[in-house]
C-alpha cells in the first residue's frame, strides 16, 4: 500500500478546489494546498487577517512584516488583491461567502463533527483563533490529516473525545490513506490509495464505511 | 499630541483597554511603551493575541500590567511572557473564538445590545450561554466588548482624526477604534486636512481622539 505524503495530501486537495473558488487555508498542514493550486486558474485565497488575494511567501530578504498570514508568515498579495478589517474578514466566512476552508483536525466524526482547537489536557493553554468561525462558516469545510495518530489510532471516529470546534461542519476528509465524505448519512469512502481495501481501511479507521458511489483506488 | 507618554496619560490603573495588531502587525508598540512607562496596571487587555516575543503585549505582560486578557489565540511559540503568568495563576484568560471577537468589538462600536452568533454553538466556549434557533440554525448569544481606550497603529492620519492603514496592519483597528471611549491611534505620518483622499478614509475622523505620529524605527520590524 502506497501511503501519501503531506505534499501528495496537499496536492490531493488542491485537485478538488474548483476555478473562481475563495478558499480559506488554516495555518499547518493545509497551507500546504497553496503550492499546489494551478497558476493559471483564478482561486481566490483570503486570509482571516485582512486580506484577499493572497500570494505566495516573498524571496528572503523582501519580507513585509505588515503584510503576513494567518500563521504569522509573511506572503505577498497577488495583483487585484485587497486588504480589509476583521470584522469584514469573519463576516466573509460567518456570511457563507466563503466557498471552501480547509483545516487540520485533531478529530472528526462521521458526521461531520470537528475537534481541533484544544486537547482538553489539563494544564493545556487553549487558542481558538478562527477556528470555530471558518468552520460553521464556509459553504464547504475540507479537513486534511493523517487518518491515524502516531499511537495508531483513527482520527476518524464515531463521536469526538476532544472538546469540540463546530457540529456537523466538516464534509470532506483527506487522509494520507483515503478520501472520505462525512456527513448525516456517515463516512463513505470517495477513494483509496493503491494496494488498499475497504475491509483493510475499515479495520484502521475503526468505524463503519461504505463506497461512496464512484468511488475508486 | 505631541508624544506617546502624552496620548495615554490619562490611563488609569484598572483600565480596559483594546490594543490593536495580529501578532506584531499592526501592534502600537509605542504606545503601549508609554502606558508601561506610566506604571499603572490592573489592566484588562482586549487583543487577538497574549504577546509575542518581548514587545508590545508581551512586554506589558511582563511587566505584570495585566490583571485579565480578552483574546482569540494566546498559545503560541512566543507566548512565553503570558504562559508563566497564566501557569502561575496571575492573569485571567478569557478566550473568544476570533470572529466573535470581532462581531462583539463591532456591536460595541455599533451600539448594539447584544448579537447572535453561530460560531461556538455546541462547544465549550459557549457554555453556560443563552442560545436559540433561527430559521432553523443555532445561535449563541453574545455580549458587545467595549473598553476605556483603544491603542491603534495606522498609517496616516490627519488632525481630525482621519485614518488609513497599512496592509494586514489594519486588522482590528477600524473596530477597536469604534468601540472606546477614547481611541489614541499612533500614525507613520499625520497629513494636512485633505491629504487623504475622502474616498479612501478607513476610519473617519469621528471614531478617533488623539492621533500621535510615531515615524517607523525602520522598515524591516523583526516578527
Amino acid at each position: 500500500m502506497q501511503r501519501l505524503n503531506r505534499e501528495q495530501m496537499a496536492a490531493r486537495v488542491a485537485k478538488d478546489i474548483p476555478e473562481g473558488a475563495y478558499v480559506n487555508l488554516g495555518i499547518g498542514l493545509p497551507t500546504m494546498v497553496a503550492n499546489y493550486l494551478p497558476t493559471d486558474k483564478d482561486i481566490f485565497l483570503q486570509s482571516e487577517n485582512g486580506l484577499l488575494g493572497m500570494g505566495p511567501a516573498p524571496a528572503k530578504g523582501e519580507e513585509d512584516w505588515e503584510l503576513i498570514n494567518a500563521g504569522k508568515q509573511a506572503v505577498t498579495l497577488l495583483t487585484g488583491g485587497c486588504f480589509f478589517h476583521h470584522a469584514d474578514s469573519f463576516a466573509m466566512m460567518r456570511g457563507g461567502h466563503l466557498d471552501i476552508c480547509v483545516l487540520g483536525a485533531f478529530q472528526v466524526s462521521v458526521n461531520g463533527d470537528l475537534a481541533n482547537w484544544h486537547t482538553g489536557e489539563p494544564g493545556a493553554i487553549p487558542a481558538v483563533g478562527g477556528a470555530m468561525d471558518l468552520a460553521i462558516g464556509a459553504k464547504q469545510t475540507f479537513v486534511m490529516m493523517e487518518l491515524l495518530t502516531k499511537q495508531g489510532q483513527s482520527k476518524l471516529v464515531e463521536s469526538c473525545t476532544y472538546p469540540l470546534t463546530g457540529l456537523a461542519c466538516v464534509s470532506r476528509v483527506y487522509t494520507d490513506l483515503a478520501v472520505f465524505e462525512v456527513g448525516a448519512a456517515g463516512a463513505s469512502v470517495v477513494e483509496m490509495v493503491d494496494g488498499l481495501s475497504l475491509d483493510e481501511l475499515q479495520g484502521l479507521a475503526g468505524v463503519p464505511l461504505r463506497a461512496a458511489e464512484g468511488a475508486r483506488n | 499630541m505631541s508624544s506617546a507618554a502624552a496620548a495615554v496619560a490619562d490611563i488609569r490603573d484598572g483600565a480596559s483597554v483594546m490594543i490593536g495588531g495580529f501578532g506584531t502587525a499592526g501592534m502600537p508598540d509605542e504606545l503601549i511603551d508609554a502606558l508601561i512607562a506610566r506604571g499603572v496596571g490592573n489592566l484588562t487587555i482586549i487583543n487577538n493575541n497574549a504577546g509575542n516575543g518581548e514587545t508590545g503585549v508581551a512586554a506589558l505582560i511582563k511587566a505584570g500590567r495585566v490583571r485579565k486578557i480578552i483574546c482569540s489565540f494566546p498559545r503560541q511559540s512566543d507566548s512565553h511572557h503570558f504562559d508563566a503568568r497564566y501557569r502561575a495563576g496571575e492573569i485571567e484568560l478569557e478566550l473568544v473564538p476570533q470572529g466573535n471577537l470581532a462581531a462583539r468589538i463591532q456591536a460595541a462600536g455599533a451600539g448594539l445590545g447584544a448579537i447572535f452568533t453561530p460560531t461556538g454553538y455546541g462547544t465549550l466556549l459557549a457554555e453556560g450561554k443563552e442560545t436559540r434557533e433561527i430559521d432553523g440554525k443555532q445561535y449563541v448569544l453574545e455580549h458587545p466588548i467595549q473598553a476605556d481606550f483603544a491603542l491603534i497603529k495606522a498609517h496616516r492620519g490627519d488632525r481630525w482624526g482621519n485614518l488609513t492603514y497599512r496592509k494586514t496592519a489594519r486588522n482590528f483597528g477600524p473596530i477597536m477604534a469604534m468601540a472606546a471611549k477614547c481611541t489614541i491611534a499612533q500614525v507613520a505620518q499625520i497629513v494636512p486636512l485633505g491629504g487623504i483622499d475622502p474616498e479612501i478614509v478607513v476610519t473617519p475622523g469621528i471614531f478617533v481622539q488623539r492621533v500621535v505620529e510615531i515615524a517607523p524605527a525602520n522598515a524591516t520590524a523583526s516578527a
